[in-house]
């Protein structure tokens, strides 16, 4: 589903040169649910920016679904990040202009569908994160444990592949951080969408079936 | 999806009021000169009544009488035209008229001052007048020196206090004439028809006219087609080649140069000053093209920098909607598109500013008789102006935007 090979990440400005991710070398199968854990700046977050193509590797092969994503175009790449791919992040960038249901809709506004079919899904996924009731709310009216499910909800709508979740419990008390959790074990278990989470928190990296540790850009087992 | 942009683009608008303000009122005063501008061309040139046929209407209106000492640039005399024109192949209609010339009339002792024009009959066929009463005077009246009149409602209304004047006498320029009929208005720009009162050109005091080749009058010739222009231009030089410079009785002349001229030839020379016998039509489209440009060009910049600045605010965002799949086109789409509703809410102001200002205008008669009333036409010269305005205050932005790295973006890092 996802494979690594050598991968490398440096960031340059004009003064310093900085090493974010070395020899990268991983394997992650379809329906994997896979936790990255490693102390701050160790090059989690890039990595999963790399994957899901935010970011570009500065050496190395990245190959999603059996397509590698070196060298594509923007208009390939913002494809197969729509398609394939959703991401949950730490501090959830709802845009605060938009009512919950205009947030979910979002991968759907670069689809070509029928605005009552891009309604249904969203509220879709709405329900399947407990939160139709909430539609017309927005992100400022909801507590932060429901901003991350809308959050989630907007990275499912479009039945992405792969599930990327930056910290996704990192902003909330323990009790909402496993609602969320839950939430994702549901989606991995029901849907066999491969997740691959980044979190500081080993309690919840142990109910992943696989632990990806980084130190210093370098993965340590 | 555009309803998704049109809710942003109203949320943006309402983040920042100040900005916005300041937006919508560099949009709306810059498209409201422009639409006003647009209002006053439309009303000069573009095809209304009575001059409803301008597409297909050449008209004698300039003439340049050049010797090796001399150089006379006047209008064309009755003799000339009568001669060139009459029965010119590919022509349905012609017809000669003179210049509106100021005359005096008393009535009870006061003094009323109107425009005359004389005409001949055919140039109530050619010009498609409104009549409010009776009709107008004929070649047969024009034929047999009838003293007949036609007048504008001003006229009427000064002479008759408004009630019917058809049969009633004029009197004007210390002639009397029996009024045919009443038409409405004509304001002072479109100089062909523009009179108080129309009269046979045979009623003329003496008949000098009919023995002059220069000045004083005007023909114009509807052509049956605009592919007969060519042959009608052809015919009309072939016959001035066959006045004989003798004959003008200006000594010095060798030359004559003249020629049928579309509406918009004879404004484009007359507004850009160029010769008689150089065509310049495309040059005051780009005149007006370049004003437009020109005039636009600081309001676009300042609006292209509180949209750079506006970025700044919306770096989250755009790295969100790039995270879930908006390419760079997509993007630019978007923000030009948010670009164009607002510059269409200024848009839609300035139509309501220029729409009171032009009413204004016209109820102060600055301009006599003028009607500024906003038509299709303008509503669609305002609309293609603002989106215009919006596509080219939008551009810049939305390039610079839809650059932003995701992963930046997201850290709310700027550009």
């Amino acid at each position: 589903m996802i494979c690594l090979k050598d991968v490398e990440k440096v960031y340059r400005t004009e003064e310093i040169e900085t090493l974010a991710l070395s020899g990268i070398n991983l394997e992650i199968g379809e329906g994997e649910f896979v936790s990255v854990m490693g102390p701050s700046g160790s090059g989690k977050s890039t990595l999963l920016n790399v994957i899901g193509l935010l970011d570009e590797p500065s050496k190395g092969t990245v190959w999603l679904a059996g397509q590698s994503i070196e060298a594509l175009p923007d208009r390939e790449q913002a494809r197969i990040r729509n398609r394939q791919v959703g991401f949950i992040f730490q501090t959830f960038h709802l845009i605060n202009d938009l009512d919950v249901i205009d947030n979910v809709e979002i991968p759907l506004l670069y689809r070509r569908m029928p605005s009552s079919e891009r309604r249904a899904l969203a509220l879709k996924a709405l329900e399947r994160v407990g939160l139709a009731s909430r539609v017309r709310h927005f992100p400022s009216q909801l507590s932060g444990g429901q901003q991350q499910r809308v959050a989630i909800a907007r990275a499912i709508v479009g039945q992405p592949r792969i599930l990327l979740a930056d910290e996704p419990t990192g902003n909330l008390d323990s009790q909402m951080g496993e609602e969320i959790m839950s939430i994702l074990t549901g989606l991995n278990e029901d849907e066999k969408t491969t997740i691959i989470m980044v979190t500081h928190d080993s309690r919840l990296a142990e109910r992943t079936e696989r632990i990806i540790r980084l130190f210093d850009g370098r993965q340590v087992n | 999806m555009l309803r998704n942009y049109i809710k942003m683009a109203l949320k943006v608008l309402r983040r920042r009021p100040f900005f916005t303000f300041i937006s919508l009122f560099a949009i709306g005063f810059t498209l409201t000169v422009l639409t006003i501008s647009a209002a006053l061309i439309d009303h000069t040139l573009a095809p209304m009544p009575p001059e409803t046929r301008l597409d297909r209407t050449l008209g004698i209106y300039q003439l340049s009488a050049k010797g090796e000492r001399i150089e006379l640039n006047t209008q064309p005399g009755y003799k000339l035209l009568d001669r060139c024109i009459r029965g010119l192949p590919g022509a349905e209609v012609v017809t000669i008229f003179s210049q509106a010339r100021s005359v005096n009339s008393y009535l009870d002792g006061k003094k009323i001052e109107s425009h005359m024009k004389r005409t001949d009959g055919a140039f109530w066929e050619i010009m498609h007048f409104d009549f409010l009463e009776g009709n107008p005077y004929t070649e047969e009246d024009e034929r047999n020196v009838n003293f007949v009149a036609v007048i504008n409602a001003r006229t009427r209304r000064e002479f008759f206090g408004g009630s019917p004047a058809v049969g009633k006498m004029i009197e004007a320029d210390g002639q009397r004439f029996r009024i045919t009929g009443v038409v409405v208005d004509i304001p002072i720009y479109r100089n062909n028809p523009f009179a108080d009162i129309w009269v046979p050109i045979s009623t003329s005091k003496n008949d000098h006219y009919r023995s002059e080749f220069l000045s004083g009058f005007t023909g114009l010739i509807l052509a049956e087609n605009r592919a007969a222009f060519p042959h009608i231009r052809d015919e009309y030089r072939l016959r001035l080649t066959q006045i004989a410079m003798s004959d003008l009785e200006v000594p010095g002349v060798d030359v004559l140069l003249t020629r049928p001229e579309t509406y918009y030839e004879a404004a484009s020379r007359e507004m850009l000053g160029t010769p008689i016998e150089k065509t310049r039509t495309a040059y005051l489209f780009a005149f007006f093209a370049g004003f437009m440009i020109l005039f636009m060009l600081l309001p676009t910049i300042s609006l292209i920098n509180i949209n750079v600045s506006r970025i700044l605010e919306r770096a989250s965002e755009i790295g969100v909607r790039k995270a879930f799949g908006a390419s760079k086109s997509t993007l630019i789409g978007q923000f030009v598109t948010e670009n164009v509703i607002l510059t269409l809410l200024g848009g839609a102001l300035a139509f309501v500013a220029s729409w009171i200002i032009l009413t204004l205008f016209t109820r102060a008669g600055i301009v006599p008789y003028a009607q500024f009333s906003p038509n299709l036409r303008i509503f669609a010269s305002a609309l293609g102006i603002a989106l215009f305005f919006g596509v080219f205050s939008g551009v810049y932005p939305a390039w610079k935007m839809s650059r932003l790295h995701p992963v930046e973006a997201l850290r709310g890092k700027m550009l």
